[in-house]
């Protein structure tokens, strides 16, 4: 936020410069800082196809080992698996090999299901972006209102309330959450009757056309709310925080002074400034609700890609785990060099900085 | 606040040519990681035997009130003290458990109790799926999640202090990049990641520990780098290098010892996630092959518990991950407010 | 009647450590068109009174006595008629004007926000009206698209001059103007408030620590200590001859142009402004009074106008005092002893 002495002396004698220089020095800026972050996330992607490789290759010691760790093979069966497999071939092949077909989205055969991997992933993609995309959405809107109230009544019973009760929420861990609500309204407990579905996206007997929508979003009701229960908190605390950091400043008194209800103070000015560091940091933290889905999926029997996921460690089966992993690394990565970028055009203090 | 003034006396100290005894009791302070390396030394001035003596009863007179100081400090933390006693008392029924109980209760085979039987006579919290104490097996799994916690927590603590303490000493491409692996680390899912790596080594107890201390350092990594750079920016870092200090006396000697405060407090709060982790990798497949608590919710959840309604096999292990968690975030903030002067007023 | 008069006016903040007084019975009167320096360390107790003027104080806060603007108690209007009066009638120019403007918004925005609150203007007429303030204070229309963040400090500060103006007040209050600039700008800023002031009518009420800088704006100055006016009267006077030993040193704290002597003497204060938590017993400057007593520790000194006709203030013991002051007084204060009234008029026989 603040300028450099040299920024300050330019930006001192401008009455000559037009205002489209400034502008289009701006746009240039921001160019730039997108390449910049491309180049960031590409790095970061190619690491994780790196230690992708790596990962399910050399630590085991040799795939076919964990590939039959329960079987008795014969030296032979291992030699033909490996050849199989292009173990037998150089490491540099083989890590060029992994990366060519990696980039043609050939993410391999399925163990467990015998079919290509990207299939089952596309399949998958669907009820997880459903749930993760409400749930998110929901959280963002709950925690900023609380956070918003919390913060404009700084101190009062409901910032000690609503505080408390997400930090809570927040420290306990999500697949028991997930559990007990399962266990009192989805299987009901004493007085209280099962009220939601207690596993899966729909039911074999689903109801067609509209009707259909009523019963996913009946079966959804429980995945998220377990899902924003515990990540809430953290869109709550950090609004509060930014909006905190923003009531103290002096135009927010500036805008009071000018006459403004306390309302407006607040909408115009205190929360559209607190907003921009939340909405990145909402696009920063996914990682975590990333994690946070797939226990639920795995607590609801979401058939999305956490519970792809979870099944495949069991099997185990590495394909799908690889590709899964994959996926959702880049998947993060890509959703945090677009919050930078974002943020970096929505704000007109970094845009030209 | 004196503690602080107190330390920065001390520390200020230990790059002059005056106070060899001082570094020489430093060395042992310090974890002991300047031992044997002869270059680290090259500062310090020769030992003379009769000033050595002298500084380190000094040093240790110093250490000793500044012990006591901490610990009064502390003692007006009632959180904290909440905390510490949750942990001790947990970490006793740890220790104590295979003493007074008989670990033959925990064979399947052996098993007594009817199956999933509500609280009763003999088995205070009901019984799980094969007739096993739900209490007992409470007491052996404390054993394990605390284990993998503290083990897992320390070793996160050791690469993100080493990552975070080379990265805020070295400039130019080292520190970059060292940053950019940190960031990496960052955005990743840690959940995912620790999943992977916990499947892909194969269970055990050390398996899950690596995979969550690596994991979960990256956090850390950060914060200590933005102390080392403050520590570093401090006039007598500047005067030891002048006096010839190499990369690793002032990364050992001033830069360990500042941040290790630090390094304590976020450790404590780095055992609270590290046990949520432990639980979360356990129920979802990724368990050390022993008992633990999130290795019973499994089962608990394998075998229907919740949607059956044995709220005994599915209540008791989640509360105790949270009340630890608790206790651990507890202790942890209340170091924090301790030992950080600054943090002091605002909390 | 005059465009503003505080009466008693005492500013308590609430805090977890319990009530600190920061303005503790202060009493001003400001004519139309006047202008009128406060001057005073940090701490002691002015911007607080700025900030009280609008009411725009923490919500918990304690104020007392009387703000009258125009006539009409500003500590007793409803919320309603109070944002009426804030910017309309009185308006304020803060110190540090880079966060005192919304650093995400237009600046033309900005400017012309208190024009649409107070439904003066909108649409065209709010661009026309803000391009017509920028040009009056020295910026080119166009800088109305800008964001504050492209602007020099000045340009800020000019900013939020031209923002100050927007709604025609009668009344403005700059908090600390030119701190935050260099001396040239400080300079040009400050030339500026004092030509639009005159220009308009408009009455003033400059907060400083900056005695000079009071001294060539003001026609009246207050020195403020520890939440009180210690001494007021015409600036010049004050500025030249100060009989509060706290007034003197803050005037010799700049050298005289000219005078080489000034330059040489020892000047300034040692000690730092007292805590408004815990002020000193007594006469709460006595900890750094060059000429302070025993008794100053214990007992209240007042000031109290040895002139009537000047409104001057002199330095006395309260006791002795009481009887004039009780018949005008001008500026409640306090200050040195007897024995430091003798040192203040001794100093100027000398001289």
């Amino acid at each position: 936020m603040s300028t450099p002495p040299g920024e300050l002396t330019k930006a001192s004698e401008p009455t000559k410069a037009s205002p489209e220089d400034g502008r289009n020095g701006a746009r240039r800026s921001v160019a730039r800082y997108a390449l910049v972050k491309l180049g960031g996330a590409l790095f970061g992607i190619g690491l994780v196809i790196v230690a992708t490789f790596f990962l399910f290759r050399l630590i085991p010691g040799d795939p076919t080992i964990a590939y039959t760790r329960d079987v008795p093979v014969t030296p032979e069966q291992l030699a033909l698996l490996r050849r199989q497999m292009g173990l037998d071939r150089p490491l540099g092949e083989q890590f060029l090999d992994f990366v060519l077909r990696t980039l043609r989205l050939d993410l391999g055969t399925s163990y467990e299901y015998r079919r290509p991997v990207a299939a089952l992933i596309g399949e998958r993609v669907g009820p997880t972006l459903l749930l993760v995309g409400t749930g998110l959405a929901v959280a963002v809107g709950l925690g900023m209102w609380q956070g918003t109230r919390a913060a404009w009544r700084h101190g009062g019973r409901f910032d000690r309330f609503s505080t408390g009760t997400a930090l809570t929420l927040w420290s306990v861990p999500t697949f028991w959450l997930g559990l007990l609500l399962l266990m009192v309204l989805a299987a009901g407990m004493g007085p209280i009757p099962g009220l939601f579905p207690t596993r899966g996206m729909e039911d074999v007997d689903a109801p067609g056309g509209p009707l259909y929508l009523l019963h996913v979003a009946h079966h959804l009701v429980l995945p998220c709310l377990t899902l924003v229960a515990v990540v809430y908190a953290q869109y709550l605390l950090v609004m509060r925080s930014s909006l905190l950091d923003e009531i103290g400043q002096d135009y927010v008194t500036t805008a009071r002074a000018k006459g403004l209800r306390d309302d407006d103070v607040r909408r115009r000015h205190a929360v559209p400034n607190a907003l921009l560091p939340t909405v990145t940091l909402v696009f920063m933290q996914i990682g975590f609700v990333v994690g946070g889905a797939v226990s639920v999926e795995f607590v609801y029997s979401w058939p999305g890609l956490g519970l792809l996921f979870v099944e495949a460690i069991r099997g185990p089966d590495y394909a799908v785990m690889q590709g899964t992993f994959m996926l959702v690394c880049v998947a993060v990565i890509v959703m945090n060099t677009l919050a930078d970028v974002v943020y970096h055009v929505l704000d007109p203090r970094v845009r030209s900085a | 606040m004196s503690t602080k003034e107190e330390d920065e006396d001390t520390r200020e100290e230990v790059p002059g040519v005056g106070a060899p005894g001082e570094d020489g009791s430093r060395e042992r302070d310090t974890t002991g990681v300047a031992t044997g390396t002869p270059g680290a030394t090259g500062a310090a001035g020769t030992p003379g035997a009769t000033g050595a003596g002298t500084s380190r009863a000094i040093a240790r007179t110093r250490r000793r009130a500044a012990l006591a100081r901490f610990l009064r400090a502390y003692g007006g933390n009632r959180a904290g003290l909440y905390g510490a006693a949750i942990l001790l008392v947990a970490v006793l029924a740890a220790l104590v458990t295979p003493l007074v109980t008989d670990p033959a209760g925990m064979d399947v085979t052996r098993a007594t109790g009817a199956k999933m039987a509500p609280p009763g006579a003999g088995f205070p919290l009901g019984t799980d799926e094969s007739g096993r104490s739900v209490l007992l097996m409470l007491l052996w799994g404390a054993r394990v999640s605390l284990l993998i916690g503290f083990m897992s927590a320390l070793l996160s603590m050791v690469i993100g202090t080493v990552f975070g303490i080379a990265a805020g000493h070295f400039r130019g491409w080292a520190s970059a990049v060292l940053m950019r692996v940190t960031d990496w680390f960052l955005v990743l899912p840690a959940l995912v990641l620790a999943l992977v790596l916990a499947a892909v080594l194969g269970g055990g107890t050390s398996t899950i520990i690596l995979a969550i201390g690596v994991t979960s350092w990256a956090s850390t990594a950060r914060l200590i780098r933005a102390q080392t750079l403050a520590v570093e920016a401090r006039p007598y870092i500047e005067r030891s290098r002048a006096l010839g200090a190499g990369h690793w006396h002032v990364m050992t000697r001033h830069v360990l010892p500042n941040v290790a405060p630090l390094v304590l407090a976020n450790t404590t709060l780095t055992v609270a996630s590290a046990i949520v982790t432990e639980s979360t990798l356990a129920f979802l497949g990724a368990d050390s092959g022993q008992v633990s608590w999130g290795g019973m919710l499994r089962a608990s959840y394998d075998w229907g518990a919740a949607t059956s309604g044995a709220w005994w096999y599915v209540l008791p292990p989640g509360l105790c991950i949270i009340l630890v968690v608790l206790a651990f975030t507890l202790c942890g903030r209340a170091l924090e407010t301790v030992l950080n002067p600054r943090l002091r007023g605002a909390s | 009647m005059s465009l503003l008069e505080l009466r008693d006016v005492a500013v308590t903040y609430r805090g977890a450590a319990g009530d600190v007084p920061a303005v503790r019975g202060v009493s001003l009167a400001l004519a139309e068109g006047e202008a009128l320096g406060v001057a005073g360390e940090s701490g002691s107790g002015k911007s607080t009174l700025a900030m009280s003027l609008l009411r725009l104080l923490p919500r918990d806060t304690l104020v007392s006595g009387e703000i009258l603007l125009d006539g009409e108690d500003v500590l007793t209007m409803s919320w309603g008629r109070l944002r009426a009066v804030r910017w309309a009638s009185a308006s304020l120019v803060f110190q540090g004007a880079q966060h005192a403007l919304n650093p995400v918004r237009r600046i033309g925005d900005q400017i012309a926000e208190p024009l649409r609150v107070h439904g003066m203007a909108t649409g065209a007429a709010a661009r026309r009206r803000t391009a017509e303030l920028l040009e009056q204070v020295g910026l080119p229309a166009w800088r109305a698209r800008g964001y504050p963040h492209e602007l020099s400090g000045g340009q800020r500060q000019r900013v939020m001059i031209a923002m100050a103006l927007a709604c025609s007040p009668r009344l403005i209050v700059a908090d600390e103007p030119t701190t935050a600039l260099d001396v040239m700008i400080q300079a040009q800023v400050l030339s500026l408030i004092r030509s639009l002031v005159a220009g308009h009518g408009i009455g003033l009420i400059m907060i400083s620590h900056d005695l000079s800088v009071l001294a060539s704006t003001c026609d009246r100055l207050a020195v403020m200590y520890a939440g009180r006016v210690v001494e007021s009267g015409p600036s010049h006077e004050v500025f030249r001859d100060a009989r509060h030993p706290y007034g003197r040193a803050l005037a010799e704290a700049f050298p005289t142009v000219g005078d080489p002597a000034s330059r040489m003497a020892p000047r300034g204060l040692g000690g730092d402004p007292p805590d408004p938590a815990h002020l000193p017993a007594g006469c709460s400057f006595h900890p750094r009074c060059p000429v302070s007593l025993v008794s100053c520790a214990s007992e209240p000194v007042e000031l109290w106008p040895v002139n009537r006709a000047e409104g001057r203030t002199q330095v006395g013991r309260t006791e002795a005092g009481r009887a004039e002051v009780g018949r005008t007084q001008v500026g409640r204060a306090e200050a040195a002893h007897t024995a430091a009234c003798v040192h203040v008029r001794a100093d100027r026989e000398a001289r």
